[in-house]
């Protein structure tokens, strides 16, 4: 058999050819125009290929060339402030070549080939060198070097050795065996990259939002999964943490979602200051678009193209975040493959093999000791949207079961506009014990106790509520009552943060313990003060906890907030005289 | 091209027909049956291969049997455009309904519509007044937006979408929308009354009608929303017009599609409906918007009736998954008599935020519309706790937003039918009813606001 074949079947988005012979996941050309497409499954002689363009039009009988190769994306300088889809065609290029409609047919290198990046060497002729060892560096964008690695599976010792300006296909190295470098390599998608080994995560992903933080801090190289019904703040959950956490580089997949949200972060993250570097936030992303009416095989490996650059930024030792909003859309699409092979279904019509694939999918994540020695992450969060809110389902289950962090958004504090809607009483993270050592060295010593504070009196709160549901919180007691003021203020204060606001968006980690404290410091003073008469209204009512806690939109506030805590500390002490 | 009759059908389907060994047809190829009477049904390739053919019939297979003539057409659905749509009414498949000539094309358009690439997007950010109080103050409308009204049965949602095609402007602009109307399954009472006031309007002028009714074939309402996008988009981006789609009723829509999952064995999701709905109405509900280079614009206003009144239905579920917002009609306010009964608290516009404030509206629009929103939320919270504990056990501050929130529905929501608010009148109207409110219980009020607009403080 030969390497091309005929189409026999066309059921939308899978095509069967015959007459070819094909090894599972090798890229195909389907039809006249040559539509790009992957196997997925031999049958005999036939291969069902999945086709990641639109198919309609195609008839039996137009040709099937294997091009034998797997589906791989292109690594190397270029690829940051790229917009790509899900089988990395940069969008600016399709605009170019299609319009502003995406139409069929046509290729596009993931990044300019022509190119010439300033090659400045890291190692020199004689060097023994080994898969991942870095050998030269390109400043590919004021923030990020871009590491030029051995490929993986290469090594040996270094014959020449280029200096100075070249493109990503010109050969940069050449080692003894003859195995020429250039700066581009190319990785199949489905592989994870290697690396020596995991390593415990020890350091949290600072992202500026209170509530994750302080409460549900998710690792450099741990897994989170953000379920929620629609409208409750996926999306712009994601965005945050793509704007402001702590990462060195991010990569976000727009998986089956809509196309504004994609246009508004190309519109945004240009003008926007990475609050950890001072540099614009586009310099360390790679974006890729794969919007809900973008065909759905191209959606099923957005996920996977996603994540193999996140892995090449992290064999260079950085910190890389991947945001994927939504990985059930990601599921769905697998679904619909699924069902169009005729395959046996599992629950709810999802393939068999969906908690297995999502579980590979966040294996992928970690913190790892790289094949060149040095220290990398991938810290993956994935939104999940639940048909209708409800995590019974299989993909939210699949998620949970891997994930060690658990930011339930909830539909009802949405509909409150209590933003961002995360549920501090469902919501989880396993992380804080690995992560509490550096909460203490780098916060403050008693970090994790505050914590504890904090969420105890929420606990606390949930069970007083239900009583006050029953008969009014004037029938409390009255320290009860201050318990619950002081939940109040740890929610509207302290959970709440407006992802819009100038100020308030992001929050710096110290700050957010000072804000901790402020709270549990009116709180001593109001048990103090009324335990010496005074009243709760009046303690609750002075004005200098309201001016405290609307100082929090303004610049600036990390140098007022102690001498704001004092001053209401001195008004709650004078309540007790007032009175 | 029109090829060769077949006479190969094995096997008829509810609304497919399966046919043996033909020519090689294309996927997605348009076909004509024609019956042993002469009757001509249309009918799309659903899957094809060297030894069977599935070919979905939009009009139902009714009469069709081993004898039908089968002829692939050679080329995918295509609609012809041309302006000189605007002013027709075409049926649910495209061919004219109001006794006028076909339409002489311009050119053919594909129905499927391709999708626009998201990097040559723009980004919608003009406040569309539809002179409508709770929509214009809580859940602005942007040029170029796809809001959707969940509805339900026997709720007034026509002469809702109605009103905002009447009155819906760019503010301090003439520049008009150009509708475009899809009805999927509607009852003819209903084509009638939408027909009619257009029509006493003088907006069919203006307007191109897609009618599918109750009792015109299931399967073709499948293509009739595919029909209107793609003359919306011909307006829109070949011919600059800013176009307004109203389609109703999405719900009869998704139960075509599950019609057509079930007679193909496929595996159904949630309560039977395909598991690709979510893709399938992706397809009709991201050809709204704006794109780079192109003067005009498509905002889409889809109409759907939850079944049972539940949200958490497939239908708006994943609508609710794709859209900008919704905008929800509730049969509480309804029942109490309040036209038009939008239930603010659930309904959100998710691109209100870009559209809104100084340089569009007024500055202290979002301001204004939080603290209506909050003051409302918490009265209607109050009501619950008023039926257990009794009204005398409110503090003052618990009073005055209780009576508040019966003042919102009264005199916020409610308006007339013909009643087109200026966004200036709705803020001044927000402002006369808050000030039954002590200032101090107003939180969410900048300060520099209520000096400015509180009646207190105004002559
Ligand atoms: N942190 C926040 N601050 C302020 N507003 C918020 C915040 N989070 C969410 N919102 C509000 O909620 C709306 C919906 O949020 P978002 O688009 O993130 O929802 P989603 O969960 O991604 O929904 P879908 O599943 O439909 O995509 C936003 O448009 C905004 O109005
Ligand atoms: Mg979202």
């Amino acid at each position: 058999m030969s390497n091309e074949g005929v189409i026999y079947r066309i059921s939308g988005p899978v095509v069967t050819a015959t007459g070819m012979s094909a090894a599972m996941y090798d890229v195909v050309r389907v039809g006249h125009e040559g539509l790009m497409g992957e196997v997925i499954e031999l049958h005999g002689e036939k291969a069902v290929i999945q086709v990641y363009e639109d198919t309609s039009g195609i008839r039996p009988g137009e040709p099937v060339l294997n091009t034998e190769e797997t589906l791989s994306v292109s690594l190397g300088p270029g690829l940051l402030t790229q917009i790509y889809d899900g089988i990395q065609r940069p969008l600016p290029t399709l605009e170019k070549e299609m319009g502003v409609f995406i139409t069929r047919g046509v290729d596009a290198d993931a990044f300019d080939l022509e190119k010439i990046w300033t090659f400045e060497p890291q190692v020199a002729v004689g060097d023994a060198v080994v898969g991942g060892q870095v050998i030269g560096h390109v400043q590919e964008t004021d923030t990020i070097i871009h590491k030029i690695m051995v490929p993986p599976t290469a090594s040996g010792t270094v014959k020449s050795i280029e200096s100075g300006d070249f493109n990503v296909t010109q050969t940069v190295c050449v080692l003894e065996d003859g195995t020429e470098m250039q700066m581009m390599q190319k990785w199949p998608v489905r592989t994870p990259r290697p690396f020596q080994q995991k390593y415990a995560p020890d350091t949290p992903l600072v992202t500026g939002m209170r509530i994750l933080d302080f409460l549900f801090p998710l690792a450099k190289g741990g897994a989170a999964g953000i379920p929620g019904p629609f409208g409750s703040g996926k999306t712009v959950t994601q965005q945050s943490l793509a704007k402001y956490s702590d990462a060195q580089l991010v990569v976000y997949i727009g998986c089956g979602e809509r196309g504004n949200e994609m246009t508004e972060v190309l519109d945004e993250f240009p003008h926007l200051i990475d609050p950890n570097t001072g540099k614009p936030l586009m310099e360390r992303t790679v974006m890729i678009a794969n919007t809900s009416n973008m065909p759905v095989a191209a959606r099923e490996a957005s996920v996977y193209t996603g994540i193999t650059i996140a892995e090449y930024f992290r064999d260079m030792g950085y910190d890389v975040a991947l945001m994927a909003d939504s990985t059930s859309r990601w599921a769905e699409a697998m679904r619909e493959i699924s069902s169009r092979l005729e395959e046996m279904p599992g629950e709810e019509g999802y393939p068999a093999y969906l908690s297995s694939r999502i579980a590979e999918f966040y294996e992928r994540a970690g913190r790892v000791e790289t094949l060149n020695g040095d220290d990398g992450s991938v810290t993956v969060i994935g939104a999940v949207s639940p048909p209708g809110g409800d995590i019974s389902e299989p993909v939210s289950q699949g998620t949970l079961r891997i994930v060690k962090v658990f930011w339930g958004l909830d539909a009802g504090l949405a509909r409150q506009r209590h933003f961002p809607a995360i549920n501090w009483l469902n919501s989880y993270s396993l992380y804080p014990q690995s992560l509490d050592q550096w909460f203490r060295d780098n916060i403050a010593q008693d970090f994790p106790e505050i914590r504890t504070q904090i969420s105890v009196l929420l606990q606390i709160e949930s069970e007083l509520q239900e009583i006050v549901q029953l008969v009014g919180s004037d029938a409390l007691p009255v320290d009860q009552q201050l318990t619950l003021e002081v939940a109040r203020m740890i929610r509207e204060f302290f959970l709440q943060q407006n992802g819009f606001h100038d100020v308030d968006a992001y929050c710096d980690i110290h700050l957010q313990y000072h804000m901790a404290k402020a709270i549990l410091s009116f709180q001593d003073a109001a048990k103090s003060a009324m335990a010496d008469g005074a009243l709760l209204n009046d303690v609750v009512n002075v004005p200098a906890r309201s001016d405290l806690m609307r100082a929090r939109f303004e610049k600036g506030y990390i140098d007022r907030i102690d001498s704001m805590v004092k001053k209401m500390n001195d008004e709650i002490a004078d309540a007790v005289e007032t009175n | 091209m029109t090829g060769k009759e077949y006479r190969t059908i094995t096997d008829v389907k509810g609304p497919l027909v399966f046919l043996n060994k033909t020519e090689p047809v294309a996927f997605g190829e348009i076909v004509t049956l024609r019956l042993a009477n002469g009757d001509i049904k249309n009918g799309q390739v659903l899957d094809t291969s060297d030894d069977l053919v599935i070919v979905q019939v939009f009009e139902g297979t009714a009469k069709i049997n081993r004898e039908t003539g089968v002829t692939f057409m050679g080329d995918v659905f295509k609609l012809p455009v041309s302006t000189d749509l605007v002013g027709r009414i075409l049926d649910g498949a495209g061919r004219p309904r109001d006794g006028g000539p076909e339409i002489v094309a311009d050119e053919k358009a594909d129905i499927i519509g391709a999708a626009i690439n998201p990097y040559s997007r723009q980004s919608p950010n003009d406040f569309i007044q539809t002179g409508v109080s709770a929509i214009d103050l809580c859940t602005s409308l942007v040029r170029g937006q796809k809001l959707p009204i969940f509805s339900a049965s026997g709720l007034p949602h026509n002469d809702i979408a109605l009103q905002i095609a009447r009155q819906a402007k760019l503010k301090d602009s003439d520049e008009e929308f150009i509708v475009v109307f899809c009805a999927m399954g509607i009852t003819a009472e209903e084509y009638n009354f939408f027909r009619s006031d257009l029509e006493r309007t003088g907006a069919l002028e203006n307007a191109v009608l897609f009618v599918n009714l109750a009792d015109d074939p299931a399967v073709e309402r499948i293509i009739t929303p595919r029909l209107a996008l793609t003359a919306a988009e011909y307006l829109a981006f070949e011919k600059d017009y800013h176009v307004l789609v109203i389609y109703t009723d999405m719900t009869n829509y998704c139960d075509a599609l599950r019609q057509i999952g079930a007679a193909r064995e496929e595996v159904p999701g949630r309560r039977g409906y395909p598991g690709y709905m979510y893709t399938d109405l992706a397809m009709l509900y991201e050809r709204a918007g704006i794109v780079k280079g192109k003067k005009g614009s498509i905002t889409q206003f889809p109409i759907l009736t939850m079944p049972g009144d539940d949200i958490t239905h497939p239908i708006p579920d994943l609508s609710g998954y794709i859209t900008e917002g919704q905008i929800v009609i509730s049969r509480e306010l309804h029942q109490q008599g309040i036209y038009p009964p939008i239930n603010v608290l659930p309904s959100l516009s998710r691109l209100m935020g870009s559209c809104i404030g100084e340089k569009t509206t007024r500055e202290d629009h979002k301001s204004v519309s939080d603290q209506m929103y909050a003051a409302y939320a918490q009265g209607r919270e109050l009501r619950g706790l008023v039926a257990i504990v009794g009204e005398d056990a409110l503090n003052e501050r618990d009073k005055q937003l209780l009576d508040f929130s019966g003042v919102f529905e009264d005199k916020f929501l409610r308006q007339t039918r013909d009643e087109d608010r200026s966004i200036e009148e709705t803020l001044d109207l927000c402002w006369t009813l808050m000030s039954s409110i002590d200032t101090k219980y107003l939180v969410r009020l900048d300060q520099k606001w209520i000096e400015k607009y509180h009646p207190d403080n105004r002559e």
